[in-house]
């Protein structure tokens, strides 16, 4: 059975892009230019995975999230951006992204990350391992709920390797570990980047408005 | 709306950056403070006119002396750098000759000049004076700039008004028509407030336009400056890439190095491009990309001040990313760099052929040398994974403390 995609972007020629580059394991069944079609078409369609732009008029990726994810929809998303703004990155994931990867991502890439969405893992690109690790590293102040306001030493070698430029595979071979616990591993980082309402995550986003 | 910039009205005077000359006291020629040279530069007359009137005005009761001190505290002297010129004595002389000679005359014939009517003539010519040097450039830009200035200097204007006010009621006085005057100030004052009145709310609306005039202007000179930003580079960049359409990797190059330059030119406000671990380490990841072609993703994680010992690290890490864009023939190469409390790490892969680490010829100074040993000799460590086919990651450790 083949995912079934949405592509959620402004830029048309963008969404031609991806749609040319995907494999054939995914079937895109539809192409949204800004927020209210989006979730017009994602009521409709039920797409296993939409693949978000985080910039679009209208209220942007964000809002797309907000407003899909209320009504209890268990459609998964991926966010997809050209912007390395650590606001927009933690601002995505914590609306309820299930991944972020940037706009340069090859087409077999985004292709094995739409798949990894579509099982219920996490996606992370280098650079969102690096800003997770940088958020929960950033503060001395100690956790409010230690089970989610901090990393567990296997989380954070997972996203060292992952920021490292290692794919799940090699994390997997480097820690002696199965690809499946890299995976379990990861979706915890994005529970705790989802759920921890520590302050400091937010405001370490908005301080640091640069790569 | 009319948007035009204030133009600068071509003036014949020699300040070419003032719109409307300034009463300044010139250094150069001056007699006592150069007082009566700037008014007479001012009113494009001979400085001997005023000198004489300032003469003149003295001998009578001595109000030229109060003139004079009003007008050098209140005017600028002009900027002059080098030695001061020697004044000219003997002119100097000359007019404190006339002085003398002319105050011995009234002296003698008790001239009917005298009386409180000339000291209240001058007043209002000294407050005049003072408000006409405040206004400046005042007139030229009334309409834009005016309210600001006056609020700014409204010490001088008061003091100047108060003169003229002074003055004029002290004419009124010796001439004994204080009392006649009365009714004719009460109807002035009751039509100016009534104009007042009637204009309030149009000179409200005025300033408002002209806030509204101002503001768009800088909004649009804002947009000038991006429009130049992005014509510079962007537009630069693009019809390079046209041009060298038939070569991949340079559009390739092009493309990064512009995305690059956008990038920092929105996210990145601050100009302080070398002082941190993290900025040098995507400066050198940018050099190493424009020059090999080979796209370098950059993490950071922590940040904290280049130290020379930090600085070789990023230059030993600069050497593995040239040595990863040179030979992997990766078509990605990615650079970690993490700073923690007590020792910073950086991490360059590529998944490109890899090497067999012995079969090294010793004379392969990039990694023996750049690498290897210019890590051990500040104190650091550089560990190389590699095997063919498997792609090479280079491990850089230093720690931050001095040993």
């Amino acid at each position: 059975m083949t995912t079934r995609v949405l592509i959620v972007d402004d830029h048309r020629l963008f969404r031609a892009g991806v749609r040319a580059e995907l494999g054939p394991e995914v079937e895109v069944v539809g192409e949204a230019g800004d927020v209210d079609s989006a979730v017009r078409a994602i009521e409709e369609l039920k797409p296993d995975v939409v693949l978000l732009d985080v910039h679009m008029p209208g209220g942007g990726g964000q809002e797309v999230l907000r407003r899909v994810l209320g009504k209890g929809s268990p459609v998964r998303f991926l966010a997809l951006s050209v912007s390395d703004a650590a606001e927009d990155v933690i601002g995505v994931i914590r609306a309820g992204a299930r991944g972020y990867v940037t706009k340069t991502i090859g087409g077999k890439e985004l292709t094995d990350a739409i798949l990894r969405v579509a099982d219920g893992d996490a996606v992370f690109s280098p650079r969102l391992a690096g800003f997770v690790l940088d958020a929960f590293a950033s503060t001395q102040a100690p956790p409010i709920d230690p089970e989610l306001d901090s990393l567990t030493q296997r989380e954070r070698e997972v996203l060292r390797l992952i920021a490292r430029g290692y794919a799940y595979k090699e994390i997997a071979k480097e820690l002696f570990i199965s690809v499946k616990t890299v995976e379990t591993h990861v979706s915890s980082v994005l529970r705790k980047l989802q759920l921890s309402n520590r302050h400091e995550l937010s405001r370490w986003a908005t301080a640091r408005r640069l790569v | 709306m009319p948007d035009k910039p204030p133009t600068q009205p071509p003036t014949a005077s020699q300040a070419a950056d003032a719109p409307y000359p300034r009463l300044r006291r010139p250094v150069e020629g001056r007699l006592i403070a150069g007082v009566a040279q700037g008014v007479a530069e001012q009113l494009r007359l001979d400085p001997v006119v005023l000198r004489l009137a300032f003469v003149l005005l003295t001998v009578v009761q001595g109000v030229g002396v109060v003139a004079y001190a009003a007008l050098w505290m209140f005017t600028p002297s002009v900027p002059h750098t080098g030695p001061k010129p020697a004044r000219d004595w003997a002119q100097l002389t000359a007019y404190a000759a006339i002085g003398m000679a002319l105050t011995a005359l009234t002296m003698l014939t008790v001239g009917t000049l005298r009386g409180f009517g000339t000291w209240a003539i001058a007043v209002v010519g000294i407050g005049g004076l003072v408000l006409w040097q405040q206004a400046d450039s005042l007139r030229q830009r009334w309409v834009s700039g005016a309210v600001r200035k006056v609020r700014s200097s409204w010490l001088r204007t008061a003091f100047g008004l108060l003169l003229v006010v002074v003055g004029a009621i002290g004419f009124l006085a010796a001439s004994g028509e204080l009392a006649a005057a009365q009714t004719g100030l009460m109807f002035t004052g009751v039509v100016v407030g009534g104009i007042a009145v009637i204009a309030a709310p149009w000179i409200t609306v005025l300033v408002k336009e002209l806030q509204d005039e101002r503001r768009e202007r800088i909004r649009q000179e804002e947009r000038a400056e991006l429009a130049a930003h992005v014509h510079d580079s962007v537009l630069h960049t693009l019809t390079l890439i046209q041009r060298n359409a038939h070569d991949p990797r340079e559009v390739l190059r092009l493309a990064r190095a512009q995305e690059r330059e956008l990038r920092n030119w929105l996210y990145q406000p601050r100009a302080d491009a070398d002082r941190t671990v993290a900025a040098a380490v995507k400066r050198v990841a940018a050099e190493v990309e424009d020059e090999h072609g080979v796209p370098i993703e950059v993490v950071c994680v922590g940040d904290a001040d280049l130290t020379p010992r930090l600085n070789a690290l990023v230059q030993a890490a600069r050497q593995a990313m040239v040595n990863a864009a040179k030979y992997s023939e990766a078509s990605v190469v990615s650079v970690y760099a993490e700073v923690e409390p007590e020792e910073v790490t950086v991490f360059v892969r590529d998944r490109g052929k890899g090497f067999d680490l012995d079969a090294v010829p010793p004379d392969r100074m990039g990694i023996r040398e750049s690498i290897i040993g210019r890590m051990e000799r500040n104190g650091g460590a550089a560990r190389i994974r590699t095997a063919p086919g498997e792609g090479t990651e280079v491990t850089l450790t230093m720690k931050r403390e001095e040993p």
